[in-house]
């Protein structure tokens, strides 16, 4: 009996195998945008880890020296035995044929933990070699740069590429700089009763070296947020299948059950089905998935590599974490999809017709029953966005607010549609829009996964394109002057600030010290007055003249950060003594941060010397050419504003490729789903169209109605959806990331880019009504005739 | 102390195995490369042979104490200060293919503070000096003007000492002269000890600072090739007798075959007579639960020749070495025959 029950069950699919196919495109769609996503995370943060845990040192603290010189190995070895656990890194670009290598020298005995050197599904890190050879561990990409050295190059894929580590020996050798430590790690673990640092060594935390990653930690998480979206959109369109394949199996459940088949077992063959399918589904997702991200992941690196500086390796590997996460997000997909349908088979009447009408009744009911539920969720978002705290909170108010509108959109659309008929008069406009009404039910979960789509649209592409100018202007502030750069020695910055003052460009010098304030890493700048700062520095809140106040010493400007976590505002003072004359918005910055002027200072901390310089001229090529002429600066020591800012843009430029191609393909899915919840009426609907077209209509009228309702629903929703995307933008720019980073990003509105949204989510709308539209009029007229002997 | 001769040869194999290196590493069971050998008949030449030996693959000098604070507690000491040479050759900075590791810990009868250290010759972060004597890694230190009288200092994240150390009797010589046979085919080490400090300073504990007195053994061994492929772990006993007299014995666990056991009897006034294998033994009475396994922290000692048969009994037996390679190693009371306290060191649990 199960076994015929089984293949009664399966032979629908035979039989119809475009459904199956829906079903399965949908599921695996969804799966793949949601281990796409999940695989670049994964990729980047394993790309991070990587890099972090020897270069950056990631968790550790790090001690170089305040006057910006290398550290000795002697000076090194006399804070050892002063008690310091410290462990040397000296590293340097190797350049071979226009390939930039960062060599990284460590010293594996002294590196904190040991565990630095390894990755967490790689084999320690090998540098010896057994014939006594100098090793270089290198992404095999890299390996070339090192031809020629006495070096062996071991290539290793976990290596990030442009970062190659040896031992301080090998890197000592192969740099040219012996006797040279670029810094310190700092252990976690310090002896009791430890000196303090000598007055020479700077000490910086950890906190600090993470400004642009925290960005990169923001781009993730909003990256997670669209993918779980899109599958949520997925998920509609399982639904949509499911439900439609249970509608038109009601007369094989029916007689199976007639047959003696249990109720209990049927439900347990078709939730086998579904779990066979959601498999299927989640398998082929994730290999597409894999297809998705491997082609985003170059852009997405490119992205973050911007950012945060060049950390990703573009290759994508098979990691357990997001494969596993999405077969099971499949499968949990499925049986939240699948879970109605069992539902309602477990409370199916042994004798049941098929009554859409009535179906549409209870339809209606549910429809009232969502719009409660919505309502549920509404206030318990506001609830959280009242008494919530965290990122948890962030999030959960997303999906009270989004769950809460697509809940909504059944009734909300029932009566738009019903305004609609109230202004249309005569008989087939009236019955256009009562018909619209009535197929509501059948279609209002694919419209649902149509608004999420189009709102998380509009909500990320909000999000990014405010990022993109905020950033900008992070840019024009941190980087007003046209040159920067770093000498190496107190010597140098004079001999460097003289000729520059020769030539008549600005000289504006950087300096800082690290502090804590309220217990938290924060940085103290010195600024010199003048027109750069006045004219770039987004401030958010100031006193009156407070460029004049600033620079007599008045007081401080803070960032946003801190402002934010300390609770101070222009008037107060913080706990340096320093009265707040402002606050400045400071993007991608986790610590807080100081700026008061460079008098101020210089008075403040004698002992800091100034190395870096912002560099204002009318010609920044020309002048960099005779600096490096002149002076002996290391590659890195000069920095040209423009390039770096293009590079920024151009970041930026890719990252809208990624968000682009992220909003073609949601938009795909709900018309997927938007098609499937069409074909599903249209073959229930028959018997409402025959005596419409009894009283005069062609087919090839009716399937233009058809396609316009179509427009209509989508118009309709589009519209809502922009609210929802908004508000959605607004939740992730101004809670979500003030939540997980302290600093606000201001909302930019883009209604060019809603337009275009829209009409996209038109042409989808179009596109999947194209198809229903073009059997109903191709439908024969014998097939209308019978509806009304058969049937009725 | 010779089977710490294994705890170094196995430190050295993994830190060469998991650690980055730019030197060669051959595996150090096989055979010496090119280290030196000991080789019975030698003649010690001191201060000389107190500092360094960089032509042999490893070397400690390895100090462990039994003290008593004013109200009576009684605590354990251990500092030891490892050469491991991956070529039998000293070369400045970086270069060096010396690495030298040291480890402190302090057993009080609840708690067991340990930290480590780790450092590459060739750049003066850790070494030995003969004369004046000083042996050093980072802030650790056993320093003095010769043997007779040093300072002592070590630290962690949650203990600190700084000791006072003072020789009451003269060097003793294991084996044959020193020269100390380990296995049945002939493998051996340079093995000499001072048995006799006395000791006095302070502990920093997470409580607070305490004064202690107490006894101290220094021991001195260094080698190429000291234990056979197959002697895989150890059992390692020094016992200061409440009478004066001190012995210490070890087990040497051989996976191919028969254990292998040594032992030296000291007299209070340094006079010494070395036992060859199977004289002394030792059988392992009471198991704990240390660190995830079964340790036996309850033993019985036995050298008949000389009347011994002793129960020994860990002061803490949670005295475990949460280090790079780790092991057992605390403060033990002895009781039976005679009565007196000493230092137990197991491995390969």
């Amino acid at each position: 009996m199960t076994r015929l029950g089984l293949g009664a069950l399966l032979s629908h699919w035979r039989h119809n195998p475009w459904q199956l196919a829906t079903l399965i495109a949908g599921l695996a769609l969804a799966t793949a945008l949601w281990s796409g996503v999940q695989a670049i995370n994964a990729e980047a943060r394993v790309s991070y880890d990587r890099a972090a845990d020897v270069v950056s040192g990631r968790g550790l603290a790090q001690i170089t020296r305040v006057d910006g010189a290398k550290i000795r190995t002697e000076e090194y070895v006399s804070l050892r035995r002063t008690g310091w656990q410290v462990s040397p890194i000296l590293e340097g670009e190797v350049q071979r044929g226009g390939r930039s290598v960062l060599l990284i020298g460590i010293e594996p005995m002294t590196l904190p933990g040991g565990e630095g050197t390894q990755d967490d599904e790689q084999s320690p890190l090998e540098l010896e070699d057994t014939e006594g050879a100098d090793v270089i561990s290198a992404h095999p990409d890299d390996a070339a740069v090192f031809e020629g050295l006495d070096v062996t190059v071991r290539p290793d894929t976990a290596r990030v590429p442009g970062r190659a580590l040896a031992d301080i020996a090998v890197a000592e050798d192969v740099l040219g700089r012996p006797d040279e430590i670029s810094r310190l790690l700092v252990a976690p673990e310090q002896p009791l009763g430890l000196d303090p640092l000598p007055p020479t060594y700077r000490l910086t935390q950890t906190g600090d070296q993470t400004d642009v990653a925290r960005l990169t930690e923001s781009f993730h998480l909003n990256l997670t947020a669209f993918g779980l979206l899109s599958f949520a959109v997925g998920i509609f369109i399982v639904y949509g299948a499911v439900g439609l394949a249970f509608e038109q199996r009601r007369a094989v459940f029916r007689t199976l059950r007639a047959l003696g088949l249990p109720l209990r077992r049927l439900m347990a063959l078709l939730a086998l089905e579904l779990g066979v399918f959601a498999l299927v589904a989640g398998a082929l997702g994730v290999a597409l998935g894999y297809l998705i991200a491997a082609a985003l992941l170059p852009d997405v690196a490119a992205t973050l590599r911007g950012l945060y500086g060049a950390d990703i390796s573009g290759q994508l590997r098979v990691r357990p974490a997001w494969w596993l996460s999405g077969l099971g997000m499949a499968l949990a997909g499925t049986a939240l999809a699948g879970a109605a349908a069992l539902f309602k088979l477990a409370r199916l009447p042994l004798l049941s017709f098929n009554h859409p009408r009535a179906m549409s009744m209870h339809a209606d009911a549910a429809a009232r029953w969502l719009a409660l539920a919505a309502g549920g969720l509404f206030g318990m978002g506001a609830v959280i966005a009242i008494a919530g705290q965290g990122l948890f909170a962030g999030f959960g108010l997303l999906a009270c607010l989004l769950i809460g509108a697509a809940f909504c959109l059944p009734l909300t659309l029932s009566a738009a549609l019903r305004l609609a008929g109230r202004w249309h008069h005569g008989p087939l406009a009236e019955w256009f829009w009562a018909d619209s009404r009535q197929q509501l039910p059948g279609l209002s979960m694919a419209l649902m996964a149509l608004l999420l789509a189009m709102a998380a649209n509009i909500g990320v592409s909000t999000m990014v394109s405010s990022f993109r100018l905020t950033f900008t202007g992070y840019l024009d502030q941190r980087l007003s002057s046209e040159l920067y750069l770093t000498t190496s020695s107190p010597g140098q910055a004079e001999a460097v600030t003289r000729y520059l003052d020769d030539t008549g460009a600005t000289v504006l010098p950087i300096v800082w010290q690290d502090l804590r304030i309220g217990g938290l890493p924060a940085e103290i700048y010195g600024i010199r007055d003048h027109t750069t700062y006045r004219e770039n520095w987004p401030l958010l809140q100031a006193v009156p003249q407070v460029w004049d106040r600033l620079a007599a010493g008045e007081g401080a400007l803070i960032n946003e950060q801190l402002s934010r976590r300390l609770a101070l505002n222009p008037g107060d003072t913080l706990e340096t003594g320093d009265r707040v004359l402002g606050v400045y918005s400071d993007y991608g910055n986790a610590a807080g941060q100081v700026v008061i002027s460079e008098t101020a200072f210089k008075a403040r901390y004698p002992q800091i010397e100034t190395l870096r310089f912002g560099v204002r001229t009318a010609d920044p090529d020309t002048l960099a050419a005779a600096l490096r002429e002149r002076f002996d600066l290391r590659e890195d020591a000069l920095i040209n504003q423009a390039d770096l800012k293009a590079f920024s843009l151009s970041v930026f430029e890719r990252t809208f490729a990624v968000t682009t191609a992220l909003n073609i393909l949601t938009l795909a899915v709900a018309a997927l789903a938007l098609l499937i919840g069409l074909l599903t009426l249209a073959s229930l609907r028959l018997p409402q169209l025959a005596p419409v077209w009894a009283l005069g209509l062609t087919p090839r009228h009716l399937a233009g109605m058809e396609l316009l309702r179509a427009v209509a629903l989508a118009a309709v929703t589009g519209l809502l959806a922009v609210p929802l995307g908004l508000a959605l933008a607004w939740v992730l720019l101004a809670i979500v990331n003030v939540e997980a980073f302290g600093w606000r990003l201001p909302m930019f509105l883009f209604p060019a880019e809603y337009a275009r949204l829209g009409a996209l989510t038109l042409v989808a709308a179009v596109l999947a009504a194209a198809w229903p539209a073009l059997r109903l009029s191709r439908t024969p007229p014998d097939r209308l005739l019978r509806v009304f002997s058969n049937e009725r | 102390m010779n089977a710490s001769a294994f705890l170094a040869a196995a430190l050295a194999l993994v830190l060469s195995a998991g650690v980055a290196l730019s030197q060669s590493f051959a595996g150090l069971g096989s055979d010496a490369e090119g280290f030196a050998l000991p080789e019975r008949g030698y003649v010690f030449d001191f201060p000389a042979d107190h500092g360094a030996h960089p032509a042999y693959r490893i070397e400690w000098w390895y100090l462990t104490a039994n003290l008593t604070g004013a109200d009576g507690v009684e605590y354990g000491l251990q500092w030891t200060l490892f050469r491991s040479a991956l070529a039998p050759e000293e070369r400045p900075g970086w270069r060096s293919p010396q690495l030298w590791l040291g480890h402190a810990a302090v057993t009080t009868p609840e708690a067991h503070y340990v930290a480590e250290r780790r450092a590459r010759g060739g750049i003066g972060q850790a070494g030995v000096i003969a004369h004046p004597f000083e042996a050093w890694i980072d802030d650790w230190q056993m320093a003095g003007a010769d043997m007779q009288r040093m300072r002592l200092t070590a630290r962690g994240a949650e203990f600190a000492y700084d000791m006072r150390l003072e020789a009451q009797g003269p060097l003793i010589f294991h084996g044959e002269n020193g020269y100390s046979q380990k296995s049945a085919s002939g493998r051996a080490s340079y093995y000499y000890s001072q048995p006799f400090f006395e000791i006095a300073g302070t502990l920093t504990l997470p409580d607070g600072p305490v004064e202690v007195t107490g006894q101290a053994w220094l021991d001195r061994e260094w080698a190429s090739q000291p234990l056979g492929a197959s002697q895989i772990s150890w059992d390692w006993f020094s016992m200061a007798f409440d009478d004066g007299n001190r012995l210490m014995g070890f087990t040497l666990r051989d996976s191919a075959g028969p254990d292998y056991t040594a032992a030296t009897w000291i007299e209070p006034d340094g006079t010494t007579t070395a036992f060859p294998d199977g004289a002394f033994s030792a059988e392992a009475l009471t198991e704990s639960r240390v660190a995830g396994r079964e340790i036996p922290t309850r033993w019985r000692a036995v050298l008949p020749e000389k009347g011994v048969d002793v129960t020994v009994e860990a002061i803490n037996p949670q005295a475990w070495m949460a280090t790079s390679i780790p092991y057992w190693e605390g403060p033990v009371r002895l009781s039976g025959s005679h009565r007196g306290r000493g230092y137990l060191e197991m491995t390969g649990y």
